[in-house]
């Protein structure tokens, strides 16, 4: 774990440093466009969170493994923390350039939408007290929810947008210079990620054991 | 430096969100840890006694 967090932060400190030292300031947008290094990457990271949290979804609906149930908690969990972070640069990103906090477009909806299935997976978690029931039914959710990602993320080629299209025909529309600092954010967000799963995961395996110790205790008294 | 508050606020609610996330999780992560072995006690004592 020490090793990932050293190779997490020496990743980030590389990628700020290219970000702003390396890569040339975009000549419309001015500085506000370096929000897009980590916007972008914050975006990419919740898609595989909510990717992972559909196919432990299904693996747990084939196998009835609580292991699975708990790795899609955890993976949505991540994923709404990162969704939101998208949401809050995002608007402040478009503040100064579409001079709006927030507009009604199909990408900006479709996020919306996306962050609102996934805060009510989690309030659905907290309201059923059966376990078999609350896992299948949050392993139906997740699967879905899956559903609203590749929506949004087609959602600025299907529909008129006044979101900027990065990533086109499988080409990256950028400049060498901004591709690398971003694709080194990129590696640097899916190791912090990494590093986000692990100590939740660990959290939550923990809370089932002492649930699990409780009820033991439970029956012996 | 235009509009240099909007990357400002950017960067601080990510860093932010990120460390405010990482401080509750590993917080009730260290707090179940000490249950567990206080439970895991009370379990040796049971079967010792």
């Amino acid at each position: 774990m020490k090793t990932l967090v050293s190779i997490t932060a020496a990743l980030f400190l590389a990628a700020i440093y290219l970000i702003f030292f390396y890569t040339p300031t975009e000549a419309v947008m001015g500085l506000v466009q370096k929000i897009f290094y980590f916007h972008l990457p914050l975006a990419f990271t919740s898609f595989f969170s909510f990717f992972l949290a559909f196919i432990c979804g299904i693996l747990y609906l084939v196998k009835k493994d609580a292991k699975w149930d708990l790795y899609s908690a955890c993976s949505v969990e991540i994923g709404v923390v990162l969704t939101t972070l998208v949401l809050i640069t995002g608007s402040l990103w478009a503040r100064p350039i579409w001079n709006t906090w927030w507009t009604w477009d199909p990408r900006l909806t479709t996020a919306l939408i996306l962050w609102l299935i996934y805060v009510a997976y989690l309030i659905l978690r907290m309201s059923i007290e059966q376990e078999g029931k609350r896992a299948s039914f949050c392993a139906v959710m997740a699967i879905i929810g899956f559903v609203d990602v590749p929506i949004v993320f087609f959602s600025a080629r299907l529909w008129r947008t006044i979101h900027p299209v990065v990533i086109e025909k499988g080409k990256i529309n950028l400049a060498p210079s901004m591709k690398l600092s971003l694709l080194l954010a990129m590696i640097a967000f899916f190791a912090l990620w990494a590093i986000l799963f692990r100590i939740r995961s660990q959290t939550l395996f923990l809370n089932a054991r002492i649930k699990k110790l409780n009820n033991k205790l439970l029956e012996e008294a | 430096m235009k509009n240099i508050e909007f990357l400002a606020a950017a960067y601080m609610f990510i860093w932010g969100g990120i460390f405010l996330y990482i401080t509750v999780i590993a917080g009730q992560q260290k707090k179940l840890l000490q249950k567990v072995e206080m439970l895991e006690e009370l379990f040796n004592k049971g079967d010792g006694e």
